[in-house]
């Protein structure tokens, strides 16, 4: 027998509503990633397209196998699949062979994502943990940077190794920004880091697209700004700091925050409502925190990148700040726990 | 006659799947992760600790009735301790390669909790011959599972299985399946497979019963 539909709603509260749901904000944040993603595509090539699909599909095949049948349309449909794909495929480096993007996908949703309870119970970024992953496993495949190709349509053999091969690369290898920093104290110019002219990542290059599809999703109300703000800012700050003591040894404030992958992380993983604190006070703590990992990692660190590990260390320790900053209950005494 | 046959089978049948140490019983975690890093070291492990398991299993049930039970688990570590530095000396003058890659983990046998599990819930409480066949299972089962991690973990992490190289020189290793995050992570992956297929068997045998049931 067909239900009729009741013609009176009984609601209760809240009833003032966003009109916000999971797959609007996932459709405002991959709108956001659209120019910087194009941006990389267009620099990098052909290449950097078949990776990035490669680790897009990797995660939404994962998702449709662990996901029991009831449940599948609506987790694919709310696009977090599709969303951490993509957002590891922007941290690959264009020359990596697909079958490794593919196995970063898979890892990124699988350890990621649905080992934890699916979408909003997870500790870390999924995509972060996929890219962990990908570089602790393939530690060379993964640091091997490419510069821009002559034409869009020229192939990069080690794309299209087979599965469980890897042959060196054939092309041009160049150094990221903070890798020439690091190994041969070369500082690049700001401008190439600003447009994205530079080696690196394929959607970390160009900071004005990034800081534009930031700004998109502030205005989208999508992102907590306290964030981003907190972590650029202490950024500058250290290291202007440091820049004080030794200006040639250390790197200069505005390069800290051009190079590397510090905006992409900063405004799409490092603000994934997931894994970031939910009080005010946390969330500047979180920022604080991730600022000077970053800093510390990259210049006093063996490696020349340090965003994604400082991230997956604050998504660590978000609960213990979640827990530390809760607002007083109102009505109860200061100190008062319960 | 029969029926102890029956009997003597499924205590030696039961320590390989449905009551696996480290599968089901999740137990001897330390062995498990740290020396399955390639199947040669993870088999050595496992013969060490059958050796170990069975040697001990048939002298607690020897001596059963004259252990006191007040302190009968230092008991039990001291035959256990006698067994582990046979085992120690026998490797380390068999195949002293083996031997120093397993390094402190074979004095560490004695802390192996599989072992003085078995000792202390079966091997004191029945006969010597039953607690042979218990302790020859479960170290088959225990063999089992230190070879499947040890294997999975060599082919990823080196390309190869026992040393004998398996892909030919394109093969890219995944590095982080020999260091300990990788033992974590192929453990909790087969332990994962190992609970599904479990939770599959349960749900297959109650549909079984519940045709049957409507059936007759």
């Amino acid at each position: 027998m067909k239900q009729r539909d009741p013609e009176l709603l009984l609601q209760h509260a809240p009833f003032l509503r966003e009109g916000k749901t999971t797959p609007s904000v996932m459709v405002d944040v991959l709108i956001a990633l659209v120019p910087a993603t194009l941006a990389g595509l267009w620099y990098f090539g052909i290449g950097a397209f078949l990776v990035v699909m490669a680790s897009i599909l990797g995660a939404v095949l994962t998702e449709v196998a662990f996901i029991s049948k009831q449940h599948r349309g609506e987790s694919l449909l709310d696009g977090s699949g599709l969303l951490t794909g993509l957002l590891l495929g922007l941290t690959l480096p264009p020359a990596l062979p697909m079958w490794m993007a593919f196995i970063g996908g898979a890892v990124a949703i699988g350890l990621g994502k649905v080992i934890w309870g699916g979408l909003g119970n997870n500790l870390f970024n999924p995509a972060l943990v996929g890219r962990a992953f990908l570089l602790a496993t393939f530690p060379i495949a993964m640091t091997t940077w490419t510069t821009a190709d002559e034409s869009f349509w020229t192939f990069r053999a080690s794309n299209f190794d087979i599965p469980f091969t890897y042959t060196e690369i054939d092309g041009v290898t160049a150094a990221t920004p903070l890798g020439l920093l690091k190994f041969d104290q070369e500082v690049t110019p700001l401008s190439d880091l600003f447009m994205g002219t530079t080696a690196g990542s394929i959607g970390e290059t160009s900071g004005l697209l990034l800081i534009l599809g930031g700004v998109y999703l502030f205005f989208r109300r999508d992102l907590d700004w306290r964030i981003p703000v907190s972590i650029l800012v202490t950024v500058l700050i250290f290291s202007g700091i440091l820049g004080l003591f030794d200006a040639e040894r250390f790197p200069a404030p505005l390069f800290s925050v051009f190079s590397g992958g510090l905006l992409l992380g900063t405004i799409y993983m490092a603000t994934d409502p997931v894994t970031s604190p939910t009080t005010p006070l946390g969330t500047w703590i979180f920022g604080i925190g991730v600022g000077l990992l970053v800093i510390l990692i990259r210049v006093f660190g063996g490696m020349p990148e340090g965003v994604m590990y400082s991230i997956l260390l604050m998504n660590a320790a978000t609960p213990l700040i979640d827990r530390f900053t809760q607002p007083r209950v109102f009505g109860h005494l200061r100190g008062d726990r319960d | 006659m029969i029926e102890s046959e029956n009997q003597d089978y499924n205590e030696l049948i039961k320590g390989i799947w449905r009551d696996n140490p480290v599968f089901v019983q999740v137990l001897g975690m330390c062995p498990m992760l740290a020396v399955t890093n390639s199947a040669i070291n993870a088999i050595a492990m496992g013969m060490a600790t059958l050796f170990v398991l069975v040697g001990s299993s048939f002298l607690v049930a020897t001596f059963k009735k004259w252990i006191p039970k007040q302190i009968r688990i230092s008991c039990f570590i001291i035959i256990i301790a006698t067994f582990v530095t046979v085992a120690d000396y026998t490797l380390l003058a068999l195949i002293p390669t083996v031997h120093k890659e397993l390094g402190a983990f074979i004095p560490l046998i004695v802390a192996n909790c599989m072992i003085l599990g078995r000792q202390e819930a079966f091997a004191s409480k029945n006969t010597v011959r039953l607690a042979v066949m218990d302790a020859l299972g479960m170290s088959a089962g225990f063999v089992f599972a230190l070879f499947t991690l040890g294997a999975v973990r060599e082919i990823l992490g080196s390309g190869s299985l026992f040393g004998v190289d398996l892909f030919g020189g394109a093969f890219e290793p995944w590095i982080i399946m020999i260091l300990p995050p990788g033992g974590f992570l192929t453990l909790g992956l087969i332990l994962f497979f190992f609970n599904w297929v479990t939770h599959r068997r349960e749900i297959f045998l109650e549909r079984v019963a519940e045709a049957e049931r409507s059936g007759s």
